[in-house]
């Protein structure tokens, strides 16, 4: 693996430099470990497990077996397992998840109209349909905006890891408070490191500002604005930060590694808790491949192998680490799948009556929340829950008012989330 | 197929530009002059004149000194990166340089307009209004098929009014039809969605919002909740069938009423001005005719705000789809005159783009003396008394980080190897960089993943790397001498000269340098200029 930490450019030649070039923030790095805060200073933080495509509520977190609707066994459906909520049976390929069961909300009554994968995406991330004048920041995002001044971070606040098609957006907060992408979490940081050694990464800085400074003249308010000298210079901080460290899992022991499990998706929570630690804001975690409008059964059975160890180990590992309290975490895909399956073993998109998992932040756990019909013939699920009131929920516990209104670039005030906290989930006071 | 593709995708540009070695020139040959004849169009300095004497007014009202005007190759810089997506080339610029007949800026326009490069770039910008950015794989296709057919559309030259008619009634495959795509892009959860095609319709070619007045009526312009559903009900008819796009002229278009179980008629209708409409005739071509009429000044006003916008990256008016509504005839704005002029010639986009790179506030300075003081740039920002900075777009920065890594034009003459190769390298900068989406002429700062992605990544290393073939090494190693060398790094990379400081600086690196160490002196003021801001943002 190629190692993280050993970095061409050290923090002492950056400050030095940092006089010559005419920026004066590159300040010595503090240990903002979110870990080693207690009560009101620990910083509250949101890890999305994002499971692209769609996953089938039927095959997780909402089994019918034996119904019409879960399929016959010959077909490979799944067999539902008691956990250690009694209220709760998921799917038999979660043995893990159901053994940390105590520690999680079901809510198995979300409702969308939204069923294509792009509009569905951006309605499960942000809480609002799309919207062709305006751009909704995610809810992550909005956890992140709200911290903006916490300048103990030298890593971007908000983290997307793993392979996303349509990863979470800053919208009309600010591109800056996109999502910074990591593709292949725990291996390897593109571009995080100076391509030349020491000598020429100085000679090229030192070049820098002397380009900058004749581009300055006579434009100082206009480059200002640009924010690039700023920009670069939060870059060259996050290249020399000790906090990197947070994205090599190097010194993690080989047992925490295994049951994380050996895949991108794995070693993609691991990563995050590492994140969340060092008090980043929000990290999503991606694990792509859950359309399974062929082969249902065969596509949950293999996602399954990458998800119930990770998912399991994230729980257990934010838990004894005293992590999970000010950490909520989210399972969630855009939508769930249809009851009824295909011609090609196959479900298709079901934007009502899909599931996700709710843990930590101080949110009750071992709830389960709303019915869906076990025959299939009715769409609409008992106690129905919207997308925004989950995220009015976890925004509440994460401490942000989810009501408040923003004066969006169009003048239309919007607020971070449109509806209200489920109140069998708020932490009791 | 699919093999060869991933074959070129993971080859680095160095290799890359070893594909060049066939089409390579000297770095100071002499271009003929013969390409560079197209004169402006007529009756051009007629409207220029008139829109250059109302800012004039405006900023003798607000006693306003504008800046100065730019030199003649910033201006190049700027028609390039607006008209072409990239930076002028060392060929292009040297060329420019020994063209010294009168007219030259104008006479550029042109020859820049009449690229195929142009077409291709233009009709990539203009499809974002049209059928969005949406990025599903089919979508995709769809998407692809239609920005082909708008640059054909535009290297024809074809009237604007025409290209909308298209645009708006076509019918037909999405394969064999391509303007059909509008159509197609409008379908959300799997259905024809009419108001997401009414909201689009209107905020394309009236430059107007009405799209909050699908659930109420807007909350301070004139637009009622049944003007919108009146537009909305002119794709009432359309359907998607096995033959694609397709009317059913006895259709009955309903909506559901509010908070309950029932639905309504809505039959089509327009805002105002219904004597424009035709009594007959589809649906669609209807309000394609009412919408390109003639007398319709929203129509010139929303495409000219569009093309101000895209030249200098800010729209005349903020937000580019929020246009008020026009105010007295007898009293025009410089919206009113380029689109009067637009209009009286034919709908001629390439017309329109000409008049406002002839215009005084296209052709000034992004410096002014009082550029230090806040309140004094924000006031000629207002009155387009200086020339904005605005960040390239991320095509835009991989356009000219390719073209700065060779001394040549990559233009429709390269290797088509090579082409191919620009194209899916920008793709995938284009996807780590950050597409901006549909609202692009919002201006933003960038972010920290795109410093690091400039300084650190493949792309610029690539770009900055010194080979036989790179403009990088060609440089450094046939450069008669340190300042020449350094004046050739500024042009490829800047389009300008070193100043004197710089000059002195860089010579006092390269001084008495050679071979292996002077390449690496090369490559990193290359990287200097590359993740310069004066690189990424247009000036």
């Amino acid at each position: 693996m190629e190692s993280l930490t050993a970095f061409d450019l050290n923090r002492r030649s950056v400050l030095q430099l940092a006089a010559g070039f005419g920026v004066s923030f590159l300040l010595p790095a503090i240990d903002s470990r979110a870990a080693q805060r207690r009560g009101v200073e620990r910083a509250k933080s949101l890890i999305v497990l994002w499971l692209a495509g769609g996953p089938s509520q039927l095959e997780t977190w909402d089994p019918h077996p034996g119904s019409k609707i879960g399929g016959s066994r010959d077909e490979g459906a799944v067999k539902a397992i008691s956990t250690r909520n009694p209220q709760l049976q998921i799917a038999d390929l979660y043995p893990r998840i159901a053994d940390q069961a105590d520690s999680f909300s079901v809510v198995r009554s979300l409702v969308s109209k939204e069923g294509d994968h792009e509009r569905g995406t951006y309605y499960l991330k942000t809480g609002y349909r799309p919207d062709p004048t305006l751009q909704h920041p995610s809810v992550g995002a909005i956890l992140a905006f709200e911290h903006r001044n916490d300048s103990r971070l030298e890593i971007p606040a908000h983290i997307c890891l793993g392979a996303s098609q349509w990863p979470p957006r800053g919208g009309y907060l600010g591109d800056e408070f996109d999502a910074f992408k990591i593709f292949d979490p725990g291996k390897n940081i593109r571009n995080l490191k100076s391509r030349v050694g020491e000598t020429r990464q100085q000679r090229r800085l030192q070049n820098l500002g002397v380009i900058t400074r004749s581009f300055r003249k006579s434009r100082e308010i206009p480059t200002e604005k640009t924010l690039h000298e700023k920009t670069v210079d939060r870059a060259l901080q996050m290249m020399t930060s000790d906090q990197l460290k947070a994205f090599d899992i190097g010194d993690e022991s080989q047992s925490l590694l295994d049951a994380y499990g050996d895949s991108r998706f794995g070693r993609g929570c691991l990563v995050a808790r590492r994140l969340v630690e060092q008090g980043v804001r929000t990290v999503e975690v991606n694990l792509p491949g859950w359309d399974s409008h062929v082969n249902n059964f065969e596509t949950h059975r293999q996602n399954s192998r990458d998800l119930d160890p990770a998912l399991a180990t994230l729980i257990s590992d934010l838990k004894q680490r005293d992590l999970l309290q000010s950490t909520v975490m989210l399972c969630i895909g855009e939508f769930g799948r249809t009851p009824r399956i295909n011609p090609l073993g196959g479900r298709d998109h079901w934007p009502s009556g899909f599931s996700c998992i709710v843990a930590g932040g101080g949110l009750q756990s071992g709830h389960v929340i709303g019915e869906t019909d076990p025959t299939g013939e009715k769409k609409e699920p008992l106690n129905p829950i919207s997308v925004n009131d989950l995220y009015a929920t976890i925004l509440y516990a994460l401490a942000v008012d989810y009501s408040k209104e923003f004066m969006t670039p169009i003048e239309r005030p919007m607020a971070y989330c449109d509806g209200n906290p489920i109140e069998e989930l708020l932490p009791v006071i | 197929m699919i093999a060869r593709i991933i074959v070129i995708l993971v080859m680095p540009l160095s290799v890359t530009i070893l594909v060049m070695a066939a089409v390579n020139v000297p770095i100071e040959t002499e271009i003929s002059m013969a390409a560079i004849q197209p004169q402006p169009p007529d009756g051009l300095r007629e409207t220029v004149a008139r829109i250059d004497q109302l800012v004039d007014e405006t900023w003798s009202r607000s006693a306003i000194e504008p800046a100065p005007p730019a030199d003649d190759i910033v201006l190049l810089r700027r028609l390039s990166l607006a008209l072409h997506g990239t930076i002028p080339s060392l060929e292009q610029i040297r060329a420019f340089q020994s063209d010294d007949a009168p007219n030259r800026v104008s006479r550029w326009t042109e020859h820049l307009l009449a690229d195929s490069r142009f077409a291709d770039y233009f009709a990539e910008r203009l499809a974002r209004v049209y059928v969005g950015t949406e990025n599903g794989p089919f979508i995709q296709f769809r998407r692809d098929r239609f920005v082909s057919w708008l640059g054909e559309a535009l290297l024809e030259n074809r009237p604007y009014d025409l290209i909308v008619r298209d645009i708006l009634s076509e019918h037909g495959l999405w394969t064999d039809r391509p303007a059909t795509n509008f159509i197609t892009a409008g379908v959300a959860n799997g259905e024809l969605d009419e108001n997401k095609l009414a909201g689009r319709t209107v905020r394309a070619f009236l430059g107007q919002r009405i799209d909050c007045a699908q659930c109420h009526d807007h909350p301070f312009d004139d637009w009622k909740q049944s003007d919108f559903e009146g537009i909305a009900a002119f794709f009432g008819q359309t359907k998607l069938s096995l033959l694609g796009v397709q009317d059913d002229t006895n259709r009955v278009y309903e909506i559901e009423i509010a908070e309950s179980d029932e639905t309504r008629i809505v039959s089509a209708g327009v805002p105002f001005h219904d004597s424009w409409l035709p009594a007959d005739g589809p649906l669609r071509e209807r309000l394609a005719h009412w919408l390109t009429h003639r007398d319709n000044r929203r129509f010139e006003r929303s495409i000219a705000n569009r093309v101000w916008g895209l030249m200098f990256g800010r729209p005349f008016i903020e937000p580019v789809d929020d246009i008020p509504d026009p105010g007295d005839e007898t009293d025009p704005d410089v919206l009113d005159i380029l689109g009067a002029d637009f209009r009286e010639h034919g709908y001629d986009l390439r017309r329109l783009i000409s008049v406002i790179a002839a215009t005084k506030p296209f052709r000034l300075d992004s410096t002014h003396e009082f550029a230090s003081d806040a309140a004094t740039v924000e006031s000629l920002e207002s009155v387009w008394a200086i020339f904005p900075l605005v960040r390239l777009r991320p095509e835009q920065i991989i356009g000219a980080m390719l073209q700065a890594s060779t001394v040549k034009t990559i233009d429709q003459n390269t290797h088509v190897l090579f082409r191919a190769i620009k194209q899916l390298r920008s793709n995938a900068f284009v996807k780590e960089y950050g597409d901006l989406g549909d609202d692009e002429l919002q201006n933003r700062p960038g972010t920290i993943a795109q410093a690091l992605l400039r300084m650190n990544g493949e792309f610029s290393a690539d770009a900055s790397h010194a080979t036989i073939f790179s403009s990088a090494g060609r440089v450094a190693s046939w450069s008669s001498n340190d300042g020449t060398c350094i004046e050739n790094c500024f042009f490829v990379c800047l389009t300008r000269a070193p100043t004197e400081q710089e000059l002195t600086h860089f010579t006092k690196q390269l001084s008495g340098t050679t071979g292996k160490q002077r390449s690496s002196l090369v490559e990193d003021l290359y990287w200097s200029l590359l993740n310069s801001p004066e690189f990424s943002w247009n000036h």
